[in-house]
């Protein structure tokens, strides 16, 4: 009986103790997370009073203008909507230039991504030593703009689209190079081994043991890359490297009154992001999860 | 106090569960067995409102329960624990954590997001797990544990729900025999001692007969056999199981005595 009790007793006593410090440890976990959320809150508030304070105009009294610009498209464009469709054939031959010279750059910088991202992995690397190599050149290749490569190249090319494209291509290669990384990273060595068996050199066992795993996952990653390349050389138009963003910066500047031109621009752009994020998404769906999806 | 109207789920032109029709009076244990795909998953998703009936109706305590919506179906299920067979937890949590999660219907999606729950839950929550013998794992992320103890960290997750009714589907199918026993164990003690009403899927025939005041069988969708598990003979067994003259329950079994059986039929034969 007193046994019992005494057992019970015990028992109640290391109950208490797991709350206790439970409790302790939960006390301790809300206090940093209560000290996390106040640093990050009084950095947001400073940082954007500092902003608001170096601003040509204020936030708060620009604020309510935020629709001007567009709306005054909007008024311009459908005031000469009759003229829309001739605008949109138009400036066909420009998108077209501008999607070929995110597919050429997708295709360089992806391959260049390729071969980077095999000699930067532990355990597949063909010089180990060389991977911080590899890698810090991926960091600068992904850290300079795709705008400032391009103005450079520019420089010394003159305008076009290839200085557009060796920028995007140089981006490209650092961005996935780092993705297609991670992805080998994760990739089974047991065949590459197999092959190394057999007596395969390097470039052979890469092809035929570590591509098969990872090309769909690659192949994924480039579609996704192509999409935001896209983007990036509607941008580099701004600067002098043709297609679409020349044309958008010359009919979107206040004043001239083209805002028609560039209301077909946007509808033009829109329509081919929409297009290829639809295209890739359903593509891509089918690599990851099978032919079936 | 629960009563299920032929209830139907049908999946394309493939019907899942045929015109359920079921009246439990009191709490008892009660097993669902069955071989897989006979629909006793299902049956129970549909318990628990984690999928709809496409047809019937259910009843607990005059209430119906298969047509709520929205607040009131999140409400019915934090009274109608479940269990699953993978325990699904969250792996990267801590013990205490899961175990709270199941107070998240009664308290507000703003304190829980930041894991701020009372003090008394947090103790309520620690005290179910003594229960279970494992109070020492609290700390610990949920991933950490072994599967025997992940089952009874779901168990005490389903207890701190204060359920009215515990559904468990196949809750001891990815353990061990040993501790197979544990968690069945563990359910039947709380079903005597807190008066719960407890459903298990279970896909062996001697748990059910062991733990259970009541089995039901079900074949293709349909229940065909519900009744006291001494009615559940060998005969009704092959029939649940459409098996034929060679079926024998020693090889579905996981209990560890029913290998000495086996093995003492293996001499005599």
């Amino acid at each position: 009986m007193t046994d019992a009790t005494l057992a019970a007793a015990q028992q109640r006593q290391t109950v208490d103790s797991i709350q206790n410090s439970y409790m302790a440890q939960v006390q301790r976990r809300r206090l940093y997370g209560g000290l996390t959320l106040l640093i990050f809150v009084v950095l947001m508030v400073s940082g954007f009073n500092v902003a608001d304070d170096r601003n040509a105009g204020g936030f708060w009294d620009g604020l309510h203008q935020i629709g001007d610009y567009p709306a005054e498209v909007l008024a311009e464009a459908w005031e000469k909507r009759a003229d829309l469709p001739a605008l949109i054939v138009e400036f066909f031959p420009a998108l077209v230039e501008t999607i070929n010279i995110a597919a050429v750059s997708t295709l360089i910088g992806a391959a260049a991504g390729l071969i980077l991202s095999l000699l930067s992995t532990r355990g597949l690397a063909r010089w180990p030593r060389l991977i911080p190599v590899f890698r810090r050149s991926m960091d600068i290749m992904r850290a300079v703009p795709e705008i400032v490569i391009a103005l450079v190249l520019i420089f010394v090319l003159a305008g076009g689209p290839v200085p557009a494209m060796i920028a995007i291509a140089i981006h490209t290669a650092g961005a996935l190079g780092k993705m297609f990384s991670e992805v080998a990273e994760n990739a089974d060595l047991k065949p590459v081994e197999g092959l190394a068996s057999t007596g395969a050199n390097w470039s052979q066992r890469m092809w035929l043991g570590v591509l098969p795993q990872v090309a769909p996952n690659y192949l994924s990653y480039a579609l996704l890359r192509f999409e935001i390349n896209i983007r990036a050389s509607a941008i580099l138009g701004f600067v002098g490297a043709g297609g679409l963003g020349y044309e958008l910066r010359n009919a979107m500047a206040w004043g001239p009154g083209r805002f028609d031109e560039a209301a077909a621009i946007f509808i033009l752009l829109f329509g081919t992001i929409v297009f290829f994020d639809q295209i890739s998404s359903r593509y891509r769906n089918r690599l990851t999860e099978g032919q079936n999806a | 106090m629960l009563e299920l109207k032929s209830l139907t789920k049908r999946f394309g032109d493939k019907t899942a569960v045929d015109a359920a029709t079921f009246t439990v009076d009191r709490p008892m244990m009660i097993g669902i067995i069955g071989r897989s795909g006979a629909g006793k998953s299902t049956l129970l998703r549909m318990l628990n409102r984690l999928s709809d009936a496409s047809d019937g109706e259910i009843l607990f305590e005059g209430r119906e329960i298969s047509s709520l919506k929205g607040a009131a179906r999140r409400e019915w299920q934090s009274r109608c624990a479940m269990i699953f067979q993978q325990f699904n937890l969250v792996p990267r949590m801590d013990v205490v954590s899961n175990v709270l999660h199941g107070t998240l219907n009664r308290r507000s999606t703003f304190a829980t997001m930041f894991n701020l729950y009372p003090q008394e839950d947090i103790h309520k929550a620690i005290e179910i797990l003594d229960r279970l013998g494992i109070a020492e794992q609290a700390p610990k992320r949920a991933e950490a544990l072994s599967g025997g103890q992940q089952q009874r960290v779901a168990i005490a997750r389903a207890l701190m729900q204060d359920p009215s009714i515990i559904l468990a589907d196949e809750p001891i199918a990815s353990l061990d025999p040993m501790n197979a026993q544990i968690v069945m164990d563990a359910l039947r003690r709380i079903h005597e001692e807190d008066g719960r009403m407890v459903i298990a899927n279970l896909h062996t025939l001697d748990t059910a007969r062991r733990y259970c005041d009541r089995v039901i069988g079900m074949r293709d969708g349909r229940i065909v056999f519900d009744g006291r598990p001494d009615q559940l003979t060998t005969g009704v067994a092959r029939d649940i199981y459409g098996a034929g003259a060679d079926f024998s329950e020693a090889a579905t079994s996981t209990a560890i005595e029913t290998l000495d059986q086996s093995n003492e039929n293996l001499v005599l034969a």
